[in-house]
């Protein structure tokens, strides 16, 4: 079953894809899906007002780049602070998983 | 400052946006496509997912956070294009606006300059005023002037204060020539420090200027160095006679250097001055400022003058039982408070107005435009956004006629304040600066907001589908209620501001025609200052005093010339108590009266008629029976029903009773303004000839000379001048008058504040008359089908007209209930306000609203006149 995405997990999400290297919308959009296996519901119409929120925090840069197939596309990367920003909110989900698991008493439970 | 640049790149950005979407959507389809799909369904269902492009991209419009400026800079072109779109209405809108802002905005100078603003000293908000206070009162109220021992005890104790005194000093400057009057201040030698202000050049005052046998040193203004010494740095060290003193110049002030708001030309030691009533305990004059020490509060200091003054009560009960100190936060005391205030007022309203004839242009305006907000708001627009569309229009409008109104603030500030009858405290100080200017800018907006408002809300109250099937045949209930509510307050005020003009003509009507009880024709007052030679001595005081008026009379064309101390209509009064009969009263329960001192011929020159007895003599001197000639209103008041003749009267100069030689006529020694009013109204004349010689001197600081003349007497000032000038060349004539002008200025607020109510009223009229104009012809123009078809019907010409005028008729008498309640609240307060007012009869309401019933009448008429030729045929083909 897949489900939505809770709040404020789509921008981790997004800083997570990016920081494997320079990745354009349509392809952030294509992994996210892979990524998470279907399990969670990114509708494609709120992936472009964040990418621009977080490149407006300062968070993403972008570049006009040519892809593999010679068209110019919007290439996204992540910035220091962007990288920062990453590291803290993964932490602190991961603490929060933790806890949540915890309570749950499943220790094998699924917030990979 | 990022999305500035964003905003910069705003078209870059818009494309680079259409290119990510679109590759995104190309880049789906062609998966989709590679899945097997047929590519028009596989381009479809990508944009499906995606969420539709426009919509996709508002989304990151939104996201950049730059959209409310976005939308602003579009509402703005928008409005700009609409505007330039009306040239006309744009034109009218802004020239009302601009004469409200302007008038506004150097009113409020004019009031920031003289009343708000704290003095232009260092750290002024630090600055006290001090003053004397008995626990009883006389006529004068319980607070004084300090004297100078109680200063110094309270300086050297005070350990929270750095305490300053200062006190006028007026003489005669004889070199630099020529001899020339002159005020200065005397003060103690830590004057400039305490308030923060070094001296420009020289040197300051050290503490060893500042006593008895000090050489004689001055500090002068930046002005006076300007004036009398040319700007020349060797002024520096230079002689200045003053008063009969030769001082050295030690140093000059920075330019602007005021005193409570005027210049003081000279600065002199207060400790080098001898005279006996600065030694005196109970002699008061003495201003003092102070400073609060760093660390040191108000209140702090407050304890501590409380106890100083019961310590010197104690050790001093003659003088200052029952007397303390005071201390509160330095302001600026500015006697026509009152006037600034009233005008500030009067031009708000007329502000008011404006704004209410915008709002309805505005209005009518939206409403004519309800079609297209309906088709926006149909295209997605959300109400809020229409609504701040509206607000952003009527706010480029504000700002745009606030910014004319500013320029001609600011051309116009200087020429009002020459107009300002008499001397306007700090006036120097007025001018346009970030106060004023942040003050425009609000009262801008606020406008902007105020007139804008109702159009804005409108903008989403409508019903859409109904605005949209209306077409233009109807007018909204609701926009004309609005309508007829602005025109209402239109009325209304114009109504108070025209009821309120008309009582101030009332009253300056009756007070010119009011008797002053003398004949102010050909008569001419002057202060003069005698040669400081001939004053240490009284004999000589009086012999100089002679020879001025005999130097006088010898003038051709002079009738007879006297001396007097307080010139009827001028500034300064002498009010004591005296009593009739031999025993003393409790000191407050004494009447006062005015007393005049004079030599006998001041009947002849002022005219003034006799009643009874005689008037006073040449043989009134020193020596003989002491003298005095009272007025019917000291008669009414001393003696009532007896004859005064041969009474005697109390006065306290001198030992012994005066005997009541003569009766004359009142004379409004107060001006025609306040004669009636004021308390103290019942006036003697006795004998400069009588008075005793100690008090010669101070008596003769404080004389005048007036003069009859048989031609315009200020044809003659030169001459007289020159009579006057004695052999020594240092006497001089100053703050010549003549009599006319001095019974002027005692009209001149009055006539002041007739004249701007009276501009003010007439531009309310002015602007009421339009709207209402306005308003009809819009609703009239509006109800063209309707009328249409009620002619068609068989309704007459008159009928159409008379159902106009009766719309108009009601929205006019609904604006006359309300203003009449606010005129009779505005007459109240000018009647307390303004010298000399009487209750204002019911009259002037009537002539006032039947002015405004009668201007509304003449601007109804037109759109009734031409919605009763409308063609039937061609109304109804319309739209």
């Amino acid at each position: 079953m897949r489900s939505d995405l809770p709040q404020g997990t789509l921008d981790l999400l997004i800083l997570k894809t990016v920081a494997f290297g320079p990745v354009h919308g349509y392809a952030i959009a294509q992994r996210l899906q892979q990524i998470s296996r279907d399990v969670v519901q990114v509708p494609q119409g709120s992936l472009y007002p964040a990418l621009h929120r977080l490149e407006n925090r300062g968070l993403l840069a972008g570049d006009w780049k040519e892809t593999e197939t010679g068209r110019e596309a919007k290439f996204y990367r992540l910035t220091r602070k962007g990288r920062a920003q990453l590291e803290a909110e993964a932490a602190s989900w991961q603490r929060l998983a933790q806890a949540v698991a915890l309570i749950l008493k499943m220790p094998e439970g699924g917030a990979e | 400052m990022r999305w500035i640049h964003r905003l910069l790149r705003r078209g870059q950005m818009e494309q680079q946006l259409d290119k990510e979407l679109r590759f995104h959507i190309d880049q789906y389809t062609q998966d989709l496509i590679a899945q097997g799909i047929d590519p028009v369904e596989a381009r479809r269902r990508a944009r499906i997912e995606l969420g539709g492009l426009e919509q996709s991209k508002e989304a990151c419009r939104d996201a950049r956070g730059t959209r409310w400026f976005e939308d602003f800079i579009q509402d703005v072109r928008y409005t700009l294009r609409t505007l330039w779109q009306n040239r006309g209405f744009a034109a009218v809108a802004l020239v009302t606006l601009a004469l409200g802002t302007g008038a506004t905005t150097v009113m409020f100078s004019v009031v920031d300059g003289v009343l708000l603003k704290p003095f232009a000293y260092r750290d002024p908000g630090r600055l006290l005023r001090l003053w004397e206070q008995t626990d009883y009162s006389t006529i004068q109220g319980n607070t004084w002037s300090f004297t100078y021992p109680n200063y110094l005890d309270c300086k050297r104790e005070m350990r929270g204060l750095d305490m300053l005194a200062w006190t006028f000093k007026r003489g005669t400057v004889t070199e630099p020539e020529p001899a020339q009057h002159q005020t200065g201040v005397e003060v103690p030698a830590d004057f400039f420090p305490v308030l923060g202000v070094p001296v420009a050049r020289g040197r300051d005052f050290v503490q060893q200027d500042d006593r008895k046998d000090a050489t004689p040193v001055a500090i002068i203004t930046h002005e006076y160095w300007q004036r009398h010494f040319g700007g020349n740095p060797a002024a520096i060290g230079a002689r200045l006679v003053f008063d009969g003193t030769a001082y050295v110049v030690i140093g000059i002030t920075p330019p602007h250097f005021r005193v409570e708001g005027f210049e003081q030309p000279i600065f002199t030691p207060i400790g080098l001055d001898p005279a006996p009533w600065l030694q005196s305990r109970g002699r008061h004059g003495l201003h003092v400022w102070a400073r609060l020490r760093p660390g040191a509060t108000l209140t702090q200091a407050q304890a501590e003058l409380a106890v100083i003054g019961r310590r010197l009560a104690q050790q001093f009960p003659d003088t200052n039982k029952g007397r303390t100190f005071m201390a509160a936060p330095l302001r600026p005391e500015v006697d026509q408070r009152s006037t600034l205030w009233l005008l500030q007022g009067a031009v708000g309203l007329v502000l008011l107005i404006a704004c209410a004839n915008i709002a309805s242009l505005l209005l009518a305006r939206a409403v004519s435009r309800e079609r297209e907000l309906a088709t926006r708001a149909a295209l997605g627009a959300g109400r809020g956004r229409l609504a701040r569309q509206c607000l952003t229009e009527s706010c480029v409008l504000a700002l745009t006629g606030g910014l004319l109104g500013t320029g001609l603030a600011a051309a116009g500030i200087r020429p009002f304040l020459a107009w300002w009858p008499g001397e306007l405290l700090r006036s120097d100080e007025v001018r346009l600066d970030v106060r004023t200017l942040l003050f425009a800018l609000g009262i801008s907006l606020a406008s902007g907001i105020l007139f804008g408002l109702a159009p804005a809300m409108g903008s989403g109250a409508r019903s859409l589908g109904r605005a949209l099937h209306s077409g233009s045949r109807s007018v909204g209930s609701a926009s004309r209620k609005l309508q007829g509510v602005f025109v209402a307050a239109e009325v209304a005020i114009a109504i108070v501001l025209l009821v309120s003009a008309g009582m101030l003509g009332r009253t300056v009507l009756r007070l010119a025609a009011l008797d002053p009880g003398l004949d102010i024709r050909n008569v001419l007052t002057a202060r003069t200052a005698l040669s400081p030679a001939t004053l240490a001595d009284p004999a000589r005081t009086r012999a100089a005093w002679n020879e001025i008026l005999d130097g006088l009379r010898s003038v051709p064309g002079v009738e007879a010339a006297a001396t007097i101390d307080t010139v009827p209509m001028r500034d300064g009064t002498n009010q004591i108590g005296y009593r009739t009969q031999a025993e003393p009263m409790p000191d407050n329960r004494e009447p006062y009266v005015l007393a005049n001192c004079v030599s006998p011929d001041y009947l002849k020159v002022m005219r003034i008629p006799l009643r009874a007895g005689r008037f006073i003599t040449e043989q009134d001197r020193k020596g003989s029976q002491s003298v005095v000639v009272i007025d019917e209103a000291m008669a009414r008041q001393a003696f009532p029903g007896e004859n005064p003749i041969g009474r005697r009267v109390w006065i306290g100069i001198g030992p012994d009773p005066a005997i009541v030689v003569g009766v004359v006529g009142h004379v409004r020694q107060w001006g025609a303004g306040d004669d009636d009013s004021d308390q103290v109204r019942a006036q003697l004349y006795y004998p400069f000839a009588q008075v005793p010689d100690q008090l010669v001197r101070r008596w003769s600081d404080l004389m005048s000379v007036a003069v009859r003349a048989s031609v315009d007497p200020l044809t003659l000032v030169e001459s007289l001048r020159r009579e006057v000038r004695g052999a020594m060349g240092d006497q001089v004539l100053y703050e010549v008058n003549t009599m006319q002008q001095l019974a002027a200025a005692a009209l001149a607020r009055q006539r002041f504040l007739l004249l701007l109510f009276g501009i003010f009223a007439g531009l309310a009229l002015l602007l009421a008359t339009i709207g209402i104009y306005g308003v009809l012809a819009y609703l009239t123009n509006r109800r063209v089908p309707e009328i249409g078809v009620r002619i068609a019907l068989g309704a007459t010409s008159t009928d159409v007209m008379s159902m106009v005028l009766r719309q108009s008729l009601a929205m006019v008498s609904i604006g006359v209930a309300l203003g009449l309640g606010g005129a009779i609240a505005a007459v109240r307060l000018l009647e307390r306000l303004v010298e000399g007012a009487r209750p204002t009869p019911p009259s002037t309401f009537v002539t006032m609203i039947a002015i405004l019933v009668a201007a509304a009448f003449c601007a109804s008429f037109l759109p009734a006149g031409r919605a009763s030729r409308i063609d039937p045929l061609l109304a109804l083909r319309q739209d």
